[in-house]
């Protein structure tokens, strides 16, 4: 017999916990979720530094602080969860295909899913970097969970290529373990890091940031003995002559993240080709009816913060279109009106890329990322040929996420609206 | 009249601080262009603190390490002093968020606390082995 739920969500990190507790606030008592780890909380386990929650509880949390928060709910609303469950299909009919030691493989029906399985990094497979395949080369969140949560230390002597947070953090954490952290490389002339993590993980401790460097070469056959660094040129290719030899024993990458949308891609849902994540409207929803997403599997967020205020939105929207079980009563002609947005002048993105104007909550946030680093210029929106926004901003840069607000009122006003377009002006 | 210079943490501009101090007294704070800018040169050169994180090994737990803070910030010269007591004190399940893994860390007065919930493991034969 196919088990039967309202609402399932795949993934029990910050974005399904989030999301769970909101469908369950919104009246919806039939919720599973579906982990397949051991534990809810998903990466925030493994992330024990401080600065999460600032803006969800005022306070600074490390992380599993921040995940208790949410899985305490959980427990106390006795919102059903299945761990190291792994879901291995999703239909468009919404039929979950999972599997885990005790059931072995089984089938829940659900009327609307949540996807919310976060994102995984991007690998060494994906950087083409020359030289043998010895051990020592870790993805800089593999070794967070090597020493955080398995007591680990996978090396002595450290060089991390990136400089995105993860890798900020690791530069840090394996310096107290007692390694000694030689550099770390950024192929941008930018880091994508925060400038706290930059001062606190970097500087606090003499740690070199070398801007527009790659690994050109990692030596070491059974194990990692050394890499060569190289100064790139404004064409992202190494100049030749700018090579630099480092000894190590472990390289730590820490190159980017990539939403993990396999099930998604698999069940059709239609993905957007700069985010790799799912194509939402204003509902979070997908092109699937039913099919939320929310969280790092819809785009990589920073803050762990605007992924639980993202996945409360997802768990209403979900808890909505189980209540209305019909489409809301529009008026005929304007049932399928659906308003794009468009990004464009530095603006990579935005979630949701559609909007129905009838399905608007009363204020909602778009949230985008700027492909550059920007100083002194305006964030500006425009209903079609008409300026409605212009925000001066000091700086914008790729590693921030940014956001503004649209209300129901300001849309539905503009009746005749058919795209909203999200953009960088200088003046 | 010496002079320091740091990056402000305040905002992704990430401003070239330079602070001159005089006697041990902050003279001025220049390259800043807010005033988050200037309160942070300020206390980073007199009184930099921080919130330490790391992890203290467990007996009988289903983790072998829990992770640990610093219940308040402490001085940053401090960090590898009570890093490096921490690598003496193991705690045995069962943990809880904020009990108290140990008093007073390297003279500091603040307190070290669990940040993760750790339960006993039921297989307690094989929690001990480390590497």
């Amino acid at each position: 017999m196919i088990k039967k739920y309202d609402i399932v969500i795949i993934g029990g990190g910050p974005a399904g916990l989030a999301a769970a507790i909101s469908a369950r606030k919104n009246g919806i008592e039939s919720t599973l979720i579906l982990e397949r780890d051991k534990e809810l909380g998903g990466i925030l386990n493994q992330c024990i530094h401080n600065g999460f929650g600032l803006h969800t509880f005022g306070e600074e949390l490390t992380g599993p602080e921040y995940a208790d928060r949410f899985i305490r709910q959980v427990r106390e609303q006795n919102i059903e969860y299945k761990l190291n469950t792994m879901v291995i299909n999703i239909s468009r009919e919404k039929v979950i295909t999972a599997m885990n030691r005790e059931e072995g493989m089984f089938l829940i029906q659900a009327k609307a899913v949540i996807l919310a399985m976060g994102c995984r990094e991007r690998s060494r497979g994906a950087l083409n970097i020359p030289g043998y395949r010895p051990a020592g080369i870790y993805s800089a969140g593999t070794a967070q969970r090597l020493v955080n949560i398995e007591g680990y230390l996978p090396g002595r002597e450290v060089v991390i290529l990136g400089s995105g947070d993860i890798g900020l953090i690791m530069a840090r954490r394996m310096t107290l373990e007692g390694a000694k952290v030689k550099v770390v490389a950024e192929l941008m002339p930018y880091s994508g890091g925060l400038k706290r993590n930059i001062v606190q993980c970097l500087d606090d401790f003499g740690i070199p940031l070398k801007l527009s460097h790659t690994v050109v070469n990692i030596k070491g056959k059974e194990r990692v003995e050394g890499v060569t660094l190289a100064q790139v040129g404004a064409d992202g290719k190494p100049i030749p002559g700018t090579e630099e030899e480092y000894a190590c024993d472990t390289l730590l990458l820490s190159v980017g993240l990539i939403p993990e949308n396999e099930l998604s891609r698999e069940m059709g849902v239609e993905l957007n080709r700069v985010t790799s994540g799912p194509v939402v409207n204003e509902s979070l929803e997908t092109n699937i009816e039913g099919v939320f997403a929310c969280g790092n599997v819809l785009h990589v967020h920073d803050l762990v913060d605007f992924v639980s205020e993202e996945a409360a939105a997802a768990g209403k929207n979900a808890a909505d279109y189980i209540k209305w079980q019909q489409p809301v009563e529009v008026p005929e002609q304007k049932q399928n009106r659906t308003i794009i947005l468009e990004s464009r002048n530095g603006v990579r993105y935005t979630v949701p890329a559609v909007i129905r104007p009838e399905r608007m909550p009363e204020e909602m946030t778009v949230r985008f990322r700027v492909g550059a680093v920007y100083k002194n210029c305006y964030i500006s929106c425009y209903f079609d040929e008409e300026r409605v926004l212009h925000k001066k901003r000091t700086i914008l840069a790729p590693g921030e996420m940014e956001q503004i607000k649209l209300t129901k009122e300001q849309i539905l006003n503009a009746s005749s609206l058919r795209k909203i377009s999200i953009l960088i002006e200088e003046e | 009249m010496e002079e320091k210079n740091l990056t402000c943490i305040g905002c992704p501009m990430g401003c070239f601080l330079t602070v001159k101090i005089k006697d041990g007294e902050v003279q001025s704070v220049e390259g800043n262009s807010c005033k988050r800018g200037a309160v942070y040169g300020r206390k980073e050169v007199t009184n930099p603190t921080r919130i330490v994180t790391t992890t203290v090994r467990v007996l009988n737990g289903t983790e072998k390490v829990v992770s640990v803070k610093t219940k308040e910030d402490i001085q940053k010269s401090g960090i590898l002093d009570c890093i490096r007591e921490l690598k003496e004190v193991t705690v045995t399940a069962p943990v809880e968020i904020g009990d108290v893994v140990l008093h007073d860390v390297a003279g500091t007065g603040v307190d070290i606390v669990a940040t993760k919930n750790i339960s006993v493991s039921i297989d307690i034969t094989g929690s001990n082995d480390y590497h």
